[in-house]
């Protein structure tokens, strides 16, 4: 395989490809971790917070990727409020950068994240919990064997949506990026900078191996998902 | 009798032929948008032509026109481009020419930084440099061969960061992400003056002369106004205010 495509591919499109994948992984794990208390609270909470919290989510889902990334890229530059605080800190400017991506990513597939998550706490109603308290759990211990168990289609969902979302991100990674090898040049442009360039020998090569490496991984996702469910008594 | 005559008039208003406004529209490199932002309405009340511009990096839209995209006139960022598309048949050959010749600026939003001598090049007082991608603007490939000439390409290239076109070397430049780059003079110029920051201009023997070639394409073979805009930009006062924006002209 690696003979095949590295006579196909060069070295910075595997670089690109590999990058990618990080970017993919390290934004479904922080998105699972940042949406699970979320949803959780969007779906159980009666406060009348929820509606704004439950539109500004959705957002991202509305501005178009280039949009949303211009803001970002202000927001971290010198002048916004997030490049102000991160240069206090002594952290430099996230623009450019793997972090910068990832937390560009994660507010670009938030929605994607928290959605499918939500419904499936909805889904499975107050009945189990209360039971469950009654039974004498912690709303800890309630959660934990319960609640999130009962969730998991909508688990494997959020990930499934999160990390592909990810990998065919492109407006926000095009606006903070700065396309440096190894750093924050991805697929997604690397394919825009092969058309771009006239080099449309290896944007099809490149589009390909994504195609068939992402159909590959979702379909295993789908597939893991559904036999976990069968487990389910 | 009132009908006839209206008909009549209608007719002769549509046999008018070339007399009428047409619509030109024109695909326009990135770093041209200030400057034909300038002279689209220069050209309007002068030709009674209306004038779709679109602005993009030159990749892209030769992309686009070797895609069937409606234009029907480019003004590209090189000059091979327009070569091209005379070569498989986009354009329409012989209209081809020189429409500015494109002037490459380090440039600082701040005012003080660059002096006028590119010194600060060899500095570490910046920790990013933004440019255009080389292989996709003419402005990146000319900055590349400018660090080449000052011997600072090793040097430099771990801080370089790349913007898609020039037009985002420049929003790199301009929100503070990148506190240098090599962006366009137009972008930074107006009325003979920087508009902000400091700037060095590039001096022309440090890189490829950056030719902006005008070409007149296939799918505006017969429309009047797409002629009549490349022969506005080949006049001498629409020159003047080419080079008021930071190009010089053959």
């Amino acid at each position: 395989m690696s003979g095949l495509t590295g006579s196909l591919l060069t070295a910075a499109d595997l670089a690109a490809i590999r990058l990618t994948l990080e970017l993919a992984t390290a934004t479904t794990l922080l998105l699972l971790l940042l949406a699970l208390p979320l949803a959780w609270w969007l779906a159980r909470s009666r406060s009348p917070w929820r509606a704004p919290v439950s539109a500004l989510v959705t957002l991202p889902l509305v501005l178009p990727p280039t949009v949303l990334g211009f803001y970002l890229l202000v927001l971290m530059g010198p002048d916004g409020p997030l490049g102000r605080f991160t240069q206090a800190m002594g952290w430099g400017l996230l623009s450019f950068t793997f972090t910068g991506l990832l937390i560009g990513s994660v507010v670009y597939s938030l929605p994607f994240a928290v959605q499918p998550l939500r419904d499936a706490f909805e889904a499975s109603g107050r009945r189990p919990l209360e039971v469950a308290q009654t039974l004498g759990a912690t709303p800890w211990q309630a959660f934990r064997s319960v609640a999130l168990p009962l969730a998991r289609p909508g688990l494997v969902t959020a990930g499934v949506l999160s990390f592909a979302h990810t990998i065919g991100e492109f407006g926000v990674v095009l606006m903070i990026g700065g396309n440096i090898p190894g750093r924050t040049q991805v697929v997604s442009t690397q394919i825009y900078g092969h058309v771009e360039g006239m080099d449309y020998a290896s944007a099809h090569t490149l589009a390909a191996v994504l195609l068939l490496f992402s159909f590959g991984i979702l379909l295993g996702l789908a597939l893991l998902g559904r036999r976990r469910m069968r487990v389910l008594p | 009798m009132r009908l006839p005559s209206m008909v009549l008039t209608l007719v002769a208003t549509l046999l008018a032929g070339p007399c009428a406004a047409a619509e030109v529209a024109v695909a326009v490199a990135a770093n041209f948008t200030a400057p034909m932002q300038r002279l689209v309405p220069l050209f309007e009340q002068q030709t009674g032509h209306k004038v779709l511009a679109s602005y993009g990096s030159t990749g892209k839209l030769f992309s686009q026109i070797s895609n069937g995209a409606p234009f029907e006139v480019l003004l590209a960022a090189d000059d091979e481009t327009p070569a091209r598309l005379e070569r498989s048949g986009g354009a329409v050959t012989g209209t081809r020419f020189t429409y500015a010749i494109g002037r490459l600026v380090l440039w600082s939003r701040q005012p003080g930084v660059v002096d006028g001598n590119g010194e600060v090049l060899r500095g570490d007082g910046f920790d990013r440099l933004a440019i255009a991608d080389p292989r996709l603007a003419p402005y990146g490939a000319a900055a590349v061969q400018t660090l080449r000439s000052l011997g600072l390409f090793e040097r430099l290239q771990p801080r370089l960061v790349m913007g898609e076109s020039i037009t985002q070397a420049h929003q790199f430049v301009a929100t503070g992400n990148a506190p240098l780059g090599f962006v366009a003079l137009s972008q930074v110029y107006a009325d003979g003056r920087l508009t902000e920051g400091s700037a060095w201009v590039v001096p022309t023997q440090m890189h490829d002369l950056i030719r902006q070639q005008a070409v007149l394409l296939a799918k505006g073979r017969d429309n009047p106004a797409a002629r009549a805009l490349l022969d506005f930009l080949r006049s001498e006062p629409v020159r003047a205010v080419i080079r008021q924006s930071g190009y010089a002209t053959d």
